[in-house]
């Protein structure tokens, strides 16, 4: 199945205007030397939605981020986030744009020279300049969110695998970005701590309906996102039943050899008769 | 491991070449573009000027003694032991302050700065610092080569007068000559030229240190491994750099400032 494409005009139009998608990759390649990593790419992410991405070791998943926050540039192709095209922008306009895009990256990427307050606030201060209550304030709200409020002194060697994830978490979020991309949040964790991450990411999205891209491995994370929702009063996640997953904003896209063979729901995928993703979701 | 062709060999080192000219104009463009990182500046002088004070003394004070030494059994030979002050002050102030300072800084700093910045690259944390709307070049290597720049003047200021007073102490100790002959000597063979030309290397060489080793970390490739190369060959080619300029430089002010 391929990725239907989607006329870009519609998507440059204003990052503003909540029908328009709010990533749209179109035809988009890459190679390093002769390895041609994305041949063709085309997919769009609606707004409020998460798109998991999944695809074999070295398919280009965490190179799909990177291209669409500018940190890398396409060899053709083009990439349209938020409304701008960032296959044309110059590194400062690609400064402003990230600010409105958060990225959890795959060993957290923590700054180890700074605390998790001072981690956390990064992005803020920045803005800001000086360390103000304000700031406090949300610092602490945003590592509320994650659950580790009582590590704001503590150096980045010093968290667990799983806290250094829900710090890198928390550093994405606190300035309610429009966009969040998740580069193998669960990567190399534990089933309960990977849970608790997932539960995060669903909470983000039900919460806040923040888009998001998620890249992945592991399947079993995905299909927990699509069959759960976030109870906010009760403050946990809570299993739907099957006749409800429709209602959840999610869905899957699958790379192979540098291209896209699947992108829908998860009935699509369930219903899919393609004997790679058979193999791959079995 | 593959063989590469002269011609492929010479590509890629002037492309090299032609990336850190580049990446230096980027460092120098920076100090005129808002946001200035003030705080990172002040703190990597002490990183680099304080925390490089030791060494810098130590140097400074045992190549003044050693110059001393040296100068003094020839000397000795035609009978102007005497001036020992005068060929101590001119060989420090010229020469060996600006160019042993700054293999010491080169081989603490550079190296250091291409390890740090080397072990951001490898681990996200530059993609991440981008990502989070910062320009790396700004916040890291801007304040890193204003700050080897500014620092390395003082620190060589303060190597020179210490290699003078290592002279001083073999002078009196064990040449036993006259501490104020010495001085007086040390001071009156100094001209502006001298002064002038043992001040604008440092310059020159701040310049170069920090930006080989800021060039180096930030391209650092292929894991902790890479960051080790990166951190070998800052040091090599920082060192190397400030020899070959010194004697660039050294030709150069010897000719605009009319030197005899």
């Amino acid at each position: 199945m391929s990725a239907p494409t989607l006329p870009l005009d519609s998507a440059t139009t204003s990052s503003n205007d909540i029908s328009a998608p709010v990533i749209v990759f179109e035809d988009v390649a890459m190679s390093f030397g002769d390895n041609e990593v994305l041949r063709g790419v085309s997919f769009h992410l609606p707004r409020g939605e998460t798109k998991a991405i999944f695809g074999v070791a070295g398919s280009g998943k965490s190179l799909i981020l990177k291209l669409a926050l500018g940190l890398i540039r396409p060899d053709s192709g083009r990439i349209v986030v938020l409304g701008e095209d960032v296959t044309q922008m110059p590194e400062e306009q690609l400064f402003e744009l990230r600010g409105k895009i958060g990225m959890v990256f795959q060993e957290s990427a923590l700054f180890d020279s700074l605390t998790v307050r001072e981690n956390v606030a990064y992005r803020l201060m920045e803005e800001h300049g000086v360390y103000d209550e304000n700031i406090d304030r949300r610092v602490r709200e945003a590592l509320r969110f994650v659950e580790l409020e009582h590590t704001l002194d503590l150096n980045p060697s010093e968290l667990s695998g799983g806290m250094r994830r829900r710090v890198a978490i928390a550093r994405a979020i606190i300035t309610q970005p429009e966009l969040l991309l998740y580069d193998s949040p669960t990567g190399g964790l534990d089933p309960v701590t990977s849970n608790t991450i997932i539960e995060l990411i669903v909470k983000q999205r039900d919460v806040n309906k923040t888009s998001a891209l998620l890249v992945t491995h592991r399947l079993q994370d995905a299909f927990t996102m699509a069959t759960r929702q976030f109870d906010k009063q009760n403050n946990r996640m809570i299993a739907l039943p099957p006749g409800q997953h429709c209602d959840v904003p999610m869905s899957f896209l699958v790379l192979r050899d540098g291209k896209v063979i699947f992108d829908g729901d998860l009935h699509n995928l369930a219903d899919s008769q393609d004997e790679y993703i058979q193999e791959y979701i079995s | 491991m593959e063989l590469i062709s002269p011609a492929e060999l010479a590509k890629e080192k002037v492309l090299t070449v032609q990336d850190y000219f580049l990446f230096c104009l980027q460092a120098m463009a920076n100090l005129f573009r808002k946001p200035l990182y003030f705080a990172d500046m002040i703190q990597q002088a002490d990183a680099i000027g304080v925390g490089s004070l030791p060494i810098v003394v130590l140097t400074g004070f045992f190549t003044g003694a050693v110059l001393a030494l040296q100068a003094s059994n020839t000397l000795e030979r035609f009978g102007s032991i005497t001036l020992v002050g005068q060929l101590v002050s001119t060989s420090m102030v010229r020469e060996l302050g600006p160019v042993l300072t700054s293999l010491m800084i080169a081989g603490r700093n550079s190296s250091g700065m291409a390890s740090e910045l080397g072990s951001m690259v490898v681990t996200e944390q530059i993609d991440a610092m981008r990502a989070l709307g910062t320009d790396p070049m700004k916040k890291l290597v801007t304040p890193r080569v204003v700050a080897t720049v500014f620092m390395l003047f003082f620190l060589t200021i303060i190597s020179d007068l210490v290699g003078l007073l290592g002279g001083l102490a073999i002078a009196k100790l064990l040449l036993h000559l006259d501490a104020r002959q010495y001085w007086y000597y040390a001071y009156q063979t100094l001209v502006f030229q001298d002064v002038f030309m043992g001040l604008i290397k440092p310059v020159i060489f701040g310049f170069i240190i920090a930006t080989v080793g800021c060039f180096y970390g930030m391209n650092a490739r292929g894991g902790t491994q890479g960051v080790g190369r990166a951190t070998t060959q800052a040091m090599v080619a920082a060192s190397v750099l400030i020899l070959a300029m010194d004697l660039i430089v050294t030709r150069f002010l010897m000719a605009t400032l009319s030197y005899h």
